[in-house]
């Protein structure tokens, strides 16, 4: 449960998390295996082609809920079953309550309903006097420690066994060892004398299938058999984002969930129940079915054109497995009910901004959630999207507002930018890093150095740069981005002598800005559509035929986001698509389509590892690229272990939460160490600063550079 | 008509394949008195009749030590067979010195030893049983057993969910209706992500090919 009340407490809060030395072994081994896990369920299968069957069934069922509802109500009344409808958390709950006083059940068993979680149903059935036991044994667990789940899937994957064992020992009143075969036998014990006593038995449900009335239930350990068997009463809370026209969709999402959510081809118990099934201990032997369907905030979001896609999720909890945030701090600072990337959206729809506010600004954007969606949903932008709504009900912080006026007006921001070289000179050491950090950057950034500002950036030196005189093979537009136009320099100039050697013609159009994605992450909706579009007019004029970055993250933002941010006006829509049409990356650039071969480098041999920036390796797609022009440049290339995560920089993150940015960069530096590599290359000056600065504070002699610049270094020259 | 042997041959190993990764046993039996035997030779052969089941030789709490003595003999429940064939397993378990049941489940929620269950279909992709339960008998003794010993006639394995749609549909039309997918045994990874076996429903999975 998320309680911190501003963002100061949130990040004691995460401080906790950081030093819990289990719980981030625990996490940092399963988002290991996790992905291995996966990647064996999957290998038959096109992942995308049953990622787009799961999105497409559950997108057709949001213009027909309602006849869906009626349809799934009357199929499921007709076979015996009561059906409810409940329109919020309270609701839910007072029917459920009113269930077991009528059937006169004191005794209730559940299976893990996340849903049951979301309405808090246990504390209004116990507030009664009702006695509830969950039988999912890692809800067993977490009941007993009256703590939430902190993952969807896995709700106690924060606790070791000896956690359990002495918990155990407490339920028992024996003492028991700290050994996980026996502990799970216990519980089996344990847990069945409930089953034996209960009067009611309450599940969640995975599909509510509305052509046979059915609901169908997921799960491993076989509780929810017994849950919706032995009591002469049962009660399926769902939500009814859980509708589905047909079997066949529930089967399509079957199809996914349960490899994407553990790695298993399917899990070991899948129930599908169709009316008042017999029960020999009750009145008439029919079992009393109640089925609630709950609302909650869902039918707005089903209407709205950007959250819509919510209804996509099907609770696989993948989206929390992959987060480099979730590794660091847990479940429990990652959502209030629901965790991970899904979390910090829903935590908003069902349980409010001011439980949202803190822990929506804490996604790195490293896209991971969305590219392992089971439902192909666009988890990182819909995070921001809530944090844009949060602060437009609630007030923009200071520094956000500020940063939007200054971006705003490029001018303003780049004479800023000049003069901060100025302002730096007392604290500049003379190896081109900051010693000593100015006021303005929080005393946690002390983890890396920083960089300075250069003495002239690119915009400056740009006309003085020899372009190739004879016909050129293409023609290209330089977007630089501010790090590499104020920080980096040398990296665009690189590039240049590389296009250069290879007949290529450049031009920088100077009213080029930032390229926004920082306003985004800040939750600046506004001004970064307006520094989107002042982008697209500065290359509305140039005749080229690519426009090429440097900066993996500039690419990613300028075609995934800009025809998003400019999509109102279609005469601008029009100049963006073909603006962003032409946008590509470094690599893909040099590798893909000037074709750059061994044959034209010159190689040293050097030993060279390579950290994928997240916006290149999952914004964009690309993975080989880079690596092979790092191999056809005769460098002795070393793949780094989980050289695709995220190296905690993040943009404005890193200065918000400067702890867990240092945390996913030493884990990130460790990895890179273990190569043996004496340069370390990536694509994005975002990551170049953080790897840098981490690197210099270690006292590293690891040199970092853009892929760029190696190449550049060790290009054959022409005759 | 090759064709369609190889092509149910094919199904049949893909499916044990894939029953055995989810740690499921898998024979072949020439003969339904073959599986039978099978059955009653699994108590000697792998202890699954000890009568204390799993779980009592543990400190436990009072109440649930006590539903633990309410086991007291050696049992196999097979409420699913049709009565030819459950003739023929009484007289097998006779022999053996087991009580062997077909209703009555509820006087042994403790546990049972054995259930002893028919497929309806299997699916090939996941190692899938599907076992139309609408009785609670039946039912329950795929739960409460220890050890569930379920027989699949080649014949009935298909390639995947989608292949078994059409017949699903006429468990789900003909309500009310319980149909449940086994695949291995219940398990859980709950403490620390380690596997565990045999967490609510039984310790083991057998499954039984039988020609037919
Ligand atoms: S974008 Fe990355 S940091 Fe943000 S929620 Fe998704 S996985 Fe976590
Ligand atoms: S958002 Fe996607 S990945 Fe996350 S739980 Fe839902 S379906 Fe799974």
């Amino acid at each position: 449960m998320q309680e911190a009340k501003n963002l100061k407490e949130y990040r004691q809060e995460m401080q906790e998390s950081l030093d819990n030395n289990f719980l981030r072994q625990a996490l940092d081994t399963f988002a290991v295996a996790y992905r291995a896990g996966r990647a064996r369920a999957f290998s038959e299968f096109e992942v995308d082609r049953l990622v787009t069957d799961v999105a497409d069934a559950k997108d057709a069922v949001l213009s027909q809920l309602n006849e869906l509802f009626l349809q799934f109500k009357k199929n499921a009344e007709v076979a015996g079953v009561k059906v409810h409808f409940a329109k919020d958390a309270a609701e839910a709950n007072a029917l459920i309550v009113g269930i077991a006083k009528e059937t006169g059940s004191k005794k209730i068993i559940k299976s893990k309903s996340m849903t049951a979680e979301e309405t808090l149903l246990n504390h209004a059935l116990e507030d009664q006097g009702l006695v509830v036991t969950e039988t999912d044994l890692g809800e067993w667990i977490i009941q007993l420690r009256h703590e939430g789940p902190s993952h969807m899937v896995m709700p106690a994957i924060h606790l070791s066994r000896y956690q359990v064992g002495d918990l155990f020992t407490d339920v028992t009143g024996a003492k028991q060892e700290p050994d996980i075969e026996k502990l799970v036998k216990v519980a089996r014990r344990e847990l069945r004398s409930k089953f034996v006593e209960a009067d009611m038995g309450i599940t969640g449900a995975n599909f509510a299938i509305a052509d046979t009335g059915t609901i169908g239930l997921v799960t491993n350990e076989g509780n929810a058999r017994l849950v919706t068997t032995l009591p002469r009463v049962h009660v399926a809370l769902m939500g009814i984002d859980k509708l589905v026209p047909s079997l066949k969709d529930a089967l399509k999402i079957l199809k996914v969930l349960p490899r994407n959510a553990t790695g298993q081809n399917i899990t070991s118990y899948v129930t599908w129940i169709t009316g008042a099934n017999e029960c020999l201990s009750a009145a008439g032997k029919k079992k009393e079915i109640h089925f609630i369907v709950l609302d909650n905030g869902r039918l707005e979001m089903a209407k709205d054109p950007l959250f819509s896609q919510v209804f996509r999720c099907v609770r696989c909890g993948a989206c929390a497995n992959v987060c480099p945030v979730y590794r660091l701090v847990g479940g429990h600072k990652m959502g209030h009910i629901y965790i991970g990337a899904i979390g910090l959206i829903l935590t908003y729809f069902f349980h409010g901004p001011e439980k949202a506010k803190n822990i929506v600004q804490n996604c790195i954007n490293c896209e991971a959630c969305k590219d392992i969606c089971a439902g192909g949903i666009d988890l990182p932008r819909l995070i921001k999207q809530v944090h844009v709504r949060i602060q437009d009900q609630a007030g923009h912080p200071l520094p956000s507002l500020l940063l939007g006026q200054v971006m705003k007006n490029r001018k303003l921001f780049h004479t800023l930018l000049r003069t901060a070289k100025w302002a730096q000179k007392p604290v500049a050491g003379n190896d081109g890093f900051m010693r000593h950090l100015p006021m303005i950057f929080f005393k946690e950034h002390d983890f890396k150095a920083l960089p300075t500002v250069a003495e002239k950036p690119f915009r400056d030196r740009f006309p003085e740069l020899p372009q190739p005189i004879a016909k050129p093979r293409l023609r290209v537009g330089l977007f630089s981005g501010c790090v590499q136009d104020f920080v980096y320099p040398e990296q665009m100039e690189a590039a240049f002598q590389l296009f250069a050697e290879n007949q290529v013609a450049m031009s920088f159009p100077m009213a080029q800005s930032c390229c926004g994605l920082p306003l985004q992450m800040m939750g600046e909706a506004k001004t970064s559509r307006d520094v989107a579009l002042q982008n697209v007019r500065a290359f509305e004029k140039e005749n080229v035929d690519y426009i090429v970055t440097l900066c993996a993250s500039c690419a990613s933002h300028l075609k995934h986001n800009y025809p998003v941010l400019l999509a109102d006006d279609p005469k601008i829509l029009e100049k963006t698509t073909a603006f962003t049409a032409k946008v590509v990356d470094f690599s893909t650039f040099a590798h893909d389509i000037l074709g750059l071969t061994a044959e034209n480098f010159l190689g040293d041999g050097k030993r060279a590892t390579f950290h994928s920036p997240c916006h290149l390796c999952r914004g964009l797609g690309v993975h080989e690229a880079p690596r092979e022009l790092i191999r056809a440049a005769g460098l002795d290339y070393q793949e780094a272990e989980e050289s695709e995560v995220c190296c905690g920089f993040g943009g404005t993150f890193s200065a918000k939460f400067p702890e867990l940015s240092a945390a996913l960069l030493n884990k990130k530096l460790d990895n890179v160490e273990k190569t043996g590599a004496e340069i370390l290359l990536t694509d994005c000056p975002g990551c170049v600063m953080q790897l840098k600065g981490g690197l210099q504070k270690r006292g590293s002699k690891i040199i970092v550079q853009h892929t760029a610049e190696a190449l550049t270094a060790r290009l054959k020259k022409e005759k | 008509m090759t064709d369609n042997k190889d092509r149910q041959n094919a199904l049949s190993s893909r499916f044990s394949e894939k029953a055995k990764a989810v740690s499921a046993f898998v024979s072949e039996v020439p003969t339904f008195e073959a599986a039978l035997a099978y059955c009653l030779d699994l108590c000697g052969r792998r202890g699954a009749c000890r009568i204390r089941i799993s779980g009592c030789d543990e400190q436990l709490s009072p109440p649930t030590d006590s539903l633990c003595e309410m086991k007291q003999e050696k049992i196999v429940a097979a409420p699913g067979l049709d009565p030819a064939q459950y003739a023929k397993l009484q007289d097998a378990c006779a022999v053996s010195g087991f009580t062997c049941i077909k209703s009555g489940m509820r006087e042994h929620l403790s546990g049972v030893d054995i259930g002893f269950t028919i497929a309806n279909l299997a699916i090939a992709e996941t190692g899938t049983l599907v076992i139309n339960c609408p009785g609670e008998e039946l039912r329950l003794a795929t739960m409460l057993s220890e050890y569930h010993v379920c027989v699949v006639y080649r014949s009935t394995i298909v390639e995947d969910a989608f292949a078994a749609e059409q017949h699903l549909l006429k468990y789900l039309h003909k309500t009310p209706d319980y149909t449940a997918f086994i695949t291995g045994a219940s398990r859980t990874a709950d403490i620390e992500r380690v596997l565990a076996l045999g967490v609510h429903g039984p310790l083991e999975l057998h499954i039984l090919l039988l020609e037919d």
